[in-house]
């Protein structure tokens, strides 16, 4: 279960949305919907506890959330393999065939740096398989990958989900899951009046 | 955190790490001081201590920046932040394995360089220790440092200056001990009070920096 009650999400000192509720049970998978700029990272990164929210309660323990933002944490100086082995020792999980379930396996001795966009991609979006977390929050996760990896990476949300696990993901391209809920972002915008209040910005 | 630690150090010793980079301008610091003060071996042996410990913890500030910056830019410390260790624990990794990356070989490097300037033989012992135990403090303290200006691009100026003044103390200490030493008096109540302040460093700054990495990742 994960359950969020009328939270706002801020950025720096601004609030960017207000009142946001939603609850997934197992294997449920939330796609958030909303134009540039809406308040999808920053609900997402509320939601991994990154920054706490303004108001509100979350029921979700911290340890069970993987996150996965637009930029990927790959270190360029490593290995493919290395760096999937720092995040193993990270999340102490014993390493499992990571490499082949995203495709990796004839890039393991390279250079992270020498990856190219969509490669490196693969690389981040691993983490999610080596955290072992049941909870995914997924920052436009296909970004710079190609069809027939698009599908591979939504057959592996695919299993999360099928497997007890949940899945958050912001997204404006249409990925093929089934049963996915939707959360358009642009309803929680707080309303001009709230936005331009001075006293109430900095209150929190 | 071991394998934090691991990484780091490993991308440390990487090309584009900054492993070499203190102990080059160590080495060139300490080297220059004797063509900039001409090369009368009384008054080497006496600005010793000093210019080895600056020298030392000049060095040190170079890295500083990179502690937390390189992993803030690709997205790395996000990551770390949502991972299940706690940030206290984080910030010790970073600063352990700057301290073997930069701490440990400058203190190594010391004695040989010590040499160079007529350090008499009564201040090595005393050098060496408390360069193992004040850059310990450095590190620490640097760290401490790097998380608070952690989300400001370029923020290796207001690093500088944000740190240097926590690190008069350790200077003071580290540097009376050898020169205490060199003059026939008995280092210990220095060392023992350098180790004390490194002590308390270790144990209270972790919990400051990791407040400090909380309020930058907003």
């Amino acid at each position: 279960m994960f359950t969020v009650q009328n939270i706002d999400a801020m950025r720096g000192p601004r609030r960017v949305l207000s009142n946001v509720s939603f609850s997934l049970k197992a294997g449920a998978c939330l796609i958030l919907r909303g134009p540039n700029g809406s308040g999808k990272t920053t609900l997402l990164r509320t939601l991994a506890g990154l920054t706490p929210p303004s108001a509100g309660t979350m029921n979700v323990n911290p340890e069970d959330v993987v996150y996965t933002a637009h930029l990927d944490a790959v270190k360029p100086q490593l290995t493919v393999a290395e760096n999937i082995a720092f995040w193993h020792g990270i999340y102490r999980t014993p390493q499992t065939d990571t490499l082949e379930r995203f495709n990796l396996t004839e890039l393991a001795q390279r250079d992270a740096a020498t990856l190219s966009a969509g490669q490196k991609r693969r690389l981040g979006l691993s983490r999610l398989h080596i955290s072992g977390c049941k909870i995914w929050l997924l920052d436009e996760p296909t970004t710079a990958l190609d069809a027939e990896h698009v599908a591979q990476f939504a057959q592996i949300l695919t299993d999360h989900c099928a497997s007890g696990g949940i899945a958050v993901i912001s997204t404006h391209l249409d990925l093929p899951l089934r049963n996915t809920q939707t959360l358009n972002v642009i309803e929680f915008t707080p309303s001009a009046a709230t936005k331009a209040d001075p006293f109430l910005e900095g209150s929190y | 955190m071991l394998a934090l630690m691991k990484r780091d150090i490993t991308l440390a010793l990487r090309s584009g790490g900054g492993f070499g980079l203190a102990l080059a301008f160590f080495f060139i610091l300490v080297l220059f001081v004797p063509f900039g003060v001409g090369p009368d071996r009384e008054v080497l042996a006496r600005i010793a201590p000093g210019i080895l410990w600056i020298g030392a913890l000049l060095s040190c500030l170079l890295s500083l920046d990179r502690i937390f910056q390189l992993d803030a830019e690709d997205g790395t410390l996000d990551a770390l932040a949502t991972a299940p260790i706690p940030l206290t624990g984080l910030a010790t990794a970073k600063a352990a394995a700057h301290w073997i990356t930069t701490g440990l070989p400058l203190t190594l490097a010391s004695a040989p360089l010590g040499y160079l300037l007529g350090l008499p033989t009564a201040g090595y012992l005393p050098l060496i220790a408390s360069l193992a135990i004040g850059t310990i403090s450095l590190s620490i303290l640097g760290m401490f440092g790097a998380a608070v200006t952690v989300g400001i691009k370029r923020g290796g100026l207001l690093l500088s200056l944000l740190v240097l003044p926590l690190y008069i103390p350790t200077l003071i200490l580290g540097a009376q001990t050898v020169t205490r030493a060199i003059d026939g008096d008995s280092p210990a109540a220095t060392l023992s009070l350098l180790l004390g302040l490194t002590l308390l460093t270790v144990a209270l700054v972790p919990f400051a920096a990791s407040m400090a990495l909380r309020a930058n990742l907003r």
